[in-house]
């Protein structure tokens, strides 16, 4: 099986590399990367004359819902929604039920992933078992099994003795530790951000400091460790300045920021609807600000999109009522390229980064996240041109909490390649 | 005289009003106020229209307010009682609205414990909706009527100094009461620890006092706000003694008030806690007088909700 | 509606004297002073009778009680109207029981305010005897209605309107009969 991609823009990050080249498939690896490469008989051609050539996206920050609760999502429409949004890899949280917190759990996600194939799959295991902040899982036993990292994601390790001890442990098994940063204490049961809007509209707030003191509190015993930390969908610009300044520092540290943090701000709850309810809670227009210049300075690494789909009846209800979460596969390179690379906030090389060179060196990926003869064929082909509008009957997701719904702009993704096979073409939808 | 308009679908709160829709409730709820001093206390204003009362908290003073009100106007009145409700059985809001919908009621009367509730009733119920306390959002029929009786003792709602004293932070009294005074262009003085009276209350445009003494000074209007124990519970205050020591009204700082001033207090009150019994019996106490005037206000509100069945937006 | 005057049927010299003919009439026919009391329909009905009052009191120094009478809350057409017409105060402070009533408006018309006036009277009490007082009586009635005193009979077509103008609300006294522009 031979694929050549023909004369697309390559962005390259890693390679150093944004110009035009072919680029050459054999059986589902990246054979050649050159100028000019000549067609061999026999082999299908992809005209990518017009189109950016990225390496294949990323979210490194996903719900696929499955094992548990397949009426929100499952691996198969999770997959397909992944490659709708130009996404080759995927990193799924152990939030299910039941909890991946043990090696069957993985290995059932790992089984079924390469059932439904489409994109790859790579389960992130629990932290502590049962997700209950208490003792560690056995986190050898996960990897030998393919969990590639550890996260209490949905909730935070409170104890700080626990997440010492498994940046600690993590650290001999080289694997990163994703942390949730939020002080259960403060947040309690808090909705949206708290402060004027949340105090005139009734709702109960989530500091900001909820974040922060869990942020501040696993840098400081990073500071010592030295494991692998990364701190997933960072909210605010308090957050943004202790990273920065670790990083000053030297401390190992990544984090992540979601599409709708950076494009959203906590005035959207005004009208109380559930579809702008999410944990952490959207923040000021200055946090909002300060996660985009965190991603120019390059203290924010990656885009994670925090997928987290639910059942129109679980969205439909009382604001207070409804479970926090959007979704996102599907619509974060488009609003993000649109809002941000467009209005020259970020530049397209920095956005390739953010969301395939990075997460693939955060999760451990060593063989993704550039195009590389040798390397899987994983790859993006975007369409900057094309006009989108984000549709609810285009959506692969079986949820529809989308927050970016009737959005329109610029730059679609124009095919998900993985292994060297086209899983999506914005041709045959 | 001015004539004015009404062109609200839905009472959800003070803040999507107009000083102009504020005072023409007003004048509506005078008149009606003569209504509930004859003989027959009933007109047949709303003769043929249907009220449902929806309250998923309990609250016999607000309900009751309703009640009667519906009632006066002639409407039928459907009392829908959370205590019975299939709430508990697992039905959703959504689907209990869409129930009592389908007995093609006209306004919907709503009390519910999350904020924002009657805003998502308006997003698929064809009823108007009105806002009987959401959460620690909003009751504006309560603002509403604080400004009636204090427009009947004070002869006027303009140029006074509003002291609003205890848990500002889970008041759905206070904040309609702030979001109303703030639109009059009155002096808001808000009196509570720090941890009920957050400082970003002053974005509303009132001024945020720790100390009883500097808030009530001069103020034309005193309005007390009840203290839940749940909130000491939750170390919001340490102690309802400490609370009552540091933030109850008596006589001694009643004094530092206007010489016209008046206490009000929304009820049920707390004798002793937030207010000092004697305080709360006396000539300048007009608490039973915001009952009365809760009919009143409550019958305007229903008679100029158009109450008639829209189409929904969908 | 843009209208237009389509004939003055009154000036103020000619509204006293039929004022004063009123106030005259109406003692003639309530012997008993003292159980008489005047009732003026919101809004101009409440100046005219207020006017009557002071007649009254010129003529014979007795002070009738007056009342004003807001019919809003009993009007049979409140379900049609796209917005809710305001209501206004009503304020009698005198009971209605056994007295005799004359309720007082500017002009009769379709009779229909008058009914809903007797429902509203009917709620406050019981009177002796119930009569009605109308300045203008323009015809077209709908309903058994016919007052018991009239300042003056006006035919009118359906689509002309009668403006009883108060120096009370408008700083002058005359009667209008007013045409839609365009006839």
């Amino acid at each position: 099986m031979k694929l050549l991609i023909k004369g697309g823009r390559l962005v390259d990050p890693a390679a150093g590399i944004d110009r035009v080249m072919d680029i050459l498939v054999e059986n589902g690896k990246v054979r050649d990367v050159a100028a000019a490469i000549k067609k061999a008989a026999n082999c299908p051609v992809l005209d990518a004359k017009g189109l950016v050539v990225a390496p294949g996206f990323i979210d490194m920050h996903v719900h696929l819902r499955e094992p548990g609760q397949e009426n929100k999502e499952s691996i198969a429409s999770g997959a397909r929604a992944a490659v709708h949004g130009g996404f080759t890899s995927v990193a799924c949280m152990a939030n299910t039920d039941p909890v991946n917190d043990n090696r069957s759990v993985t290995e059932y996600i790992i089984a079924r992933a390469r059932q439904v194939g489409l994109v790859n799959i790579f389960p992130v295991a629990a932290v502590s078992r049962g997700l209950q902040g208490e003792n560690l899982v056995e986190m050898a036993d996960l990897v030998e099994g393919g969990a590639v990292a550890f996260s209490d994601d949905g909730c935070c390790v409170m104890k700080a003795d626990l997440i010492r001890k498994a940046l600690e442990y993590a650290r001999m098994l080289g694997v990163p530790i994703i942390e949730h940063p939020e002080d259960h204490s403060i947040s309690a049961e808090g909705q949206v951000n708290e402060g004027f809007i949340s105090y005139k509209y009734g709702l109960r707030g989530i500091l900001k400091a909820a974040e922060e003191v869990i942020v501040a509190r696993d840098l400081i015993l990073q500071e010592r460790i030295q494991s692998r930390l990364h701190l997933t969908h960072i909210s605010t610009a308090g957050s943004v300045g202790l990273i920065r300044n670790a990083r000053r520092a030297k401390t190992p540290v990544s984090c992540d920021v979601t599409p709708h943090h950076l494009l959203l701000n906590e005035e959207r709850v005004q009208n109380y609807d559930p579809v702008y309810k999410v944990k952490p809670p959207l923040r000021t227009e200055a946090d909002r600000l300060e996660l985009i210049r965190g991603l120019q300075d390059g203290t924010i690494d990656c885009i994670a999109s925090d997928h987290a789909p639910h059942t129109r009846d679980d969205k439909d209800k009382e604001f207070e009522y409804a479970p926090f979460g959007v979704i996102g596969m599907e619509t974060s390179f488009p609003v993000v390229h649109d809002r941000l690379v467009r209005t020259k906030l970020l530049t397209l090389n920095r956005l390739v980064e953010l969301f395939a060179t990075h997460p693939a060196r955060v999760l451990g990926l060593k063989d993704r996240g550039r195009v590389k003869p040798g390397y899987p064929a994983d790859l993006t082909l975007l369409d900057l041109k094309k006009r989108f509008k984000i549709e609810e009957s285009d959506l692969r997701s079986k949820a529809n909490n989308c927050p970016f719904l009737g959005w329109e702009g610029q730059g679609a993704v124009a095919y998900t390649i993985v292994s060297g096979k086209i899983v999506y073409s914005y041709k045959n939808r | 005289m001015k004539e004015r308009t009404f062109r609200q679908d839905h009472l959800l709160g003070i803040e999507h009003l107009s000083v102009d829709d504020i005072e023409t409730i007003l004048e509506t709820a005078e008149a009606f106020i003569e209504v509930s001093s004859r003989e027959v206390k009933k007109v047949p204003a709303l003769k043929g229209k249907t009220v449902v009362n929806l309250f998923f908290e309990n609250s016999t003073r607000t309900r009751s307010s309703f009640e009667i009100a519906a009632k006066r106007l002639s409407a039928d009145l459907i009392n829908f009682n959370s205590s019975v409700s299939s709430l508990k059985k697992g039905e959703t809001l959504k689907d209990t609205v869409l129930t009592l919908e389908a007995m093609n009621p006209h306004i919907i009367v709503i009390r519910h414990s999350a904020s924002g509730s009657p805003h998502y009733l308006t997003t698929f119920a064809r009823s108007s909706i009105v806002n009987a306390g959401d959460g620690f959002h909003e009751h504006p029929t309560q603002a509403l009527l604080d400004a009636l009786t204090i427009q009947q003792r004070l002869r006027t709602l303009r140029n006074l100094k509003i002291a609003i004293v205890g848990d500002i932070l889970h008041s759905r009294v206070a904040l309609s009461n702030i979001l109303l005074h703030q639109k009059l262009g009155n002096e808001i003085a808000l009196v509570g620890p720090p941890s009920l009276v957050p400082a970003e209350f002053a974005k509303l445009g009132a001024t945020v006092y720790y100390d009883i003494r500097r808030g009530v000074r001069n103020a034309d209007v005193v309005m007390m706000l009840r203290v839940q124990a749940e909130r000491g519970a939750r170390n919001y205050f340490p102690s309802i003694r400490e609370y009552r020591n540091l933030f109850a009204i008596n006589r001694d700082i009643f004094s530092l008030a206007s010489k016209r001033a008046i206490l009000m207090h929304p009820g049920p009150i707390n004798r002793d806690v937030e207010i000092e019994t004697s305080m709360a019996d006396s000539d300048r106490s007009v608490i039973l007088q915001q009952v009365t005037n809760g009919i009143a206000v409550r019958m305007a509100v229903l008679y100029l909700l158009k109450g008639e069945i829209h189409e929904t937006l969908n | 509606m843009d209208e237009k005057i389509k004939a003055k049927i009154m000036d103020d010299k000619k509204m006293k004297r039929t004022l004063q003919r009123l106030a005259i009439e109406i003692l003639e026919r309530n012997r008993e002073a003292d159980k008489l009391a005047l009732i003026g329909i919101q809004t101009r009905g409440v100046h005219i009778a207020r006017r009557i009052q002071v007649l009254i009191k010129e003529l014979e120094g007795v002070d009738i009680p007056l009342g004003i009478l807001d019919i809003t809350m009993f009007r049979d057409d409140l379900h049609r109207h796209e917005q809710q017409p305001a209501v206004k105060k009503t304020r009698i402070d005198f009971p209605i029981e056994d007295r005799d009533i004359v309720l007082i408006d500017d002009v009769v018309f379709t009779g229909r305010t008058i009914r809903a006036a007797m429902d509203s009277i009917f709620e406050l009490g019981r009177p002796a005897t119930l009569q009605l007082a109308a300045f203008i009586d323009r015809g077209h009635r709908e309903l058994p209605i016919c007052p018991d005193f009239k300042g003056k009979y006006l035919p009118t077509s359906r689509r002309e309107r009668v403006k009883v103008i108060l120096q009370e609300i408008d700083g002058k006294d005359e009667v209008l009969i007013m045409e839609p522009k365009g006839f």
